[in-house]
């Protein structure tokens, strides 16, 4: 059956941001820790972390993972732990 | 390791929101190779305390599905120790492993029922109509093409089995899922749906709709 309009819309969305490399979502998840620290400092993201970066934008599951990471990374800083 | 996280005395322990000593990356990973129980229980606390937070808002994560992700993901960070390079504190990087671990669980549970076969045919899914006002007419002609040459694409470029993981995604079905109803995994669905995009975005381009096309709102 063809594809609803809405999901035409987000095909093409990911379609326009398909890249001929991309990262899988292990490897996402080996770097999302240090890529969601460096974002939330403000800092500009190193190379290797471009790719975390694009693969977040494709991926709707490491997406939602980053977002929950983010809400709790002010309280890993205020504990000073780790 | 195994031993040491089945005995229920570690994790008995009652959670302390008090801040304990701070331990820093190298003192982490020391203390849980050598399989120091007040790592593990602190660990164990710090995971809870970071997943009750990070999913929050998110609902049926109750608490013992958090705990059972915690314990699940106190395996898997001890599994993967020797992969952490210090790139960030261990805790975040720690803390990433158990939001995957519990998000995993929350995602099978809510589509263990769901067929692959219902997804991919499941037309009861509320269009939403092209918003095209404010567009020229030649505008909107572009975009109807675009749609209409992406519905071709999908027909004749793709492989069945690509068609399928890519309908099924779009229709919110978890990797993991697809991957379960294909006997395959997570990173073979990914690709599976990384090379259709591939395909579709060179079917795009050989149409001669160009980035322009295919970016402009709809
Ligand atoms: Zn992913």
């Amino acid at each position: 059956m063809p594809l609803s309009e809405s999901e035409i819309d987000s095909l093409l969305r990911l379609v326009s941001l398909t890249e001929d490399v991309e990262i899988n979502c292990e490897q996402c998840l080996a770097a999302v820790a240090e890529f969601a620290e460096q974002k939330l400092a403000g800092k500009s993201i190193r190379e290797a972390l471009r790719a975390v970066e694009h693969h977040l934008s494709v991926c709707a599951e490491c997406r939602a993972e980053y977002e929950a990471l983010l809400r709790t990374l002010n309280n890993i800083g205020g504990q000073g732990e780790g | 390791m195994a031993s040491l996280l089945s005995r229920p005395s570690v994790f008995s322990l009652a959670a302390n929101d008090e801040p304990k000593m701070p331990r820093d990356n190298e003192s982490w990973v020391a203390d849980l190779r050598a399989e120091r129980e007040s790592a593990l229980s602190d660990l164990r606390d710090a995971l809870l305390r970071n997943l009750r937070k990070a999913l929050a808002t998110w609902p049926h994560a109750d608490e013992s599905l958090l705990e059972d992700a915690v314990q699940d993901s106190l395996m898997r960070v001890l599994e993967r120790i020797e992969q952490f390079e210090g790139r960030s504190r261990f805790l975040t990087w720690a803390t990433s492993i158990a939001i995957h671990t519990a998000m995993a669980e929350l995602r099978r549970r809510r589509w263990k029922d769901v067929s692959l076969e219902k997804v991919v045919s499941d037309g009861d899914f509320a269009p939403v109509q092209l918003t095209t006002s404010g567009q020229t007419m030649d505008g909107k002609l572009v975009q109807q093409a675009l749609v209409a040459t992406m519905q071709r694409l999908i027909e004749q470029d793709l492989t069945e089995k690509q068609r399928t993981a890519l309908k099924a995604e779009l229709k919110g079905m978890p990797q993991d899922e697809i991957a379960r109803h294909l006997g395959s995994n997570r990173n073979a669905v990914y690709k599976l749906t990384h090379d259709a995009r591939k395909k579709l975005k060179a079917g795009l381009e050989a149409a001669g709709f160009t980035a322009g096309d295919v970016t402009a709102p709809l």
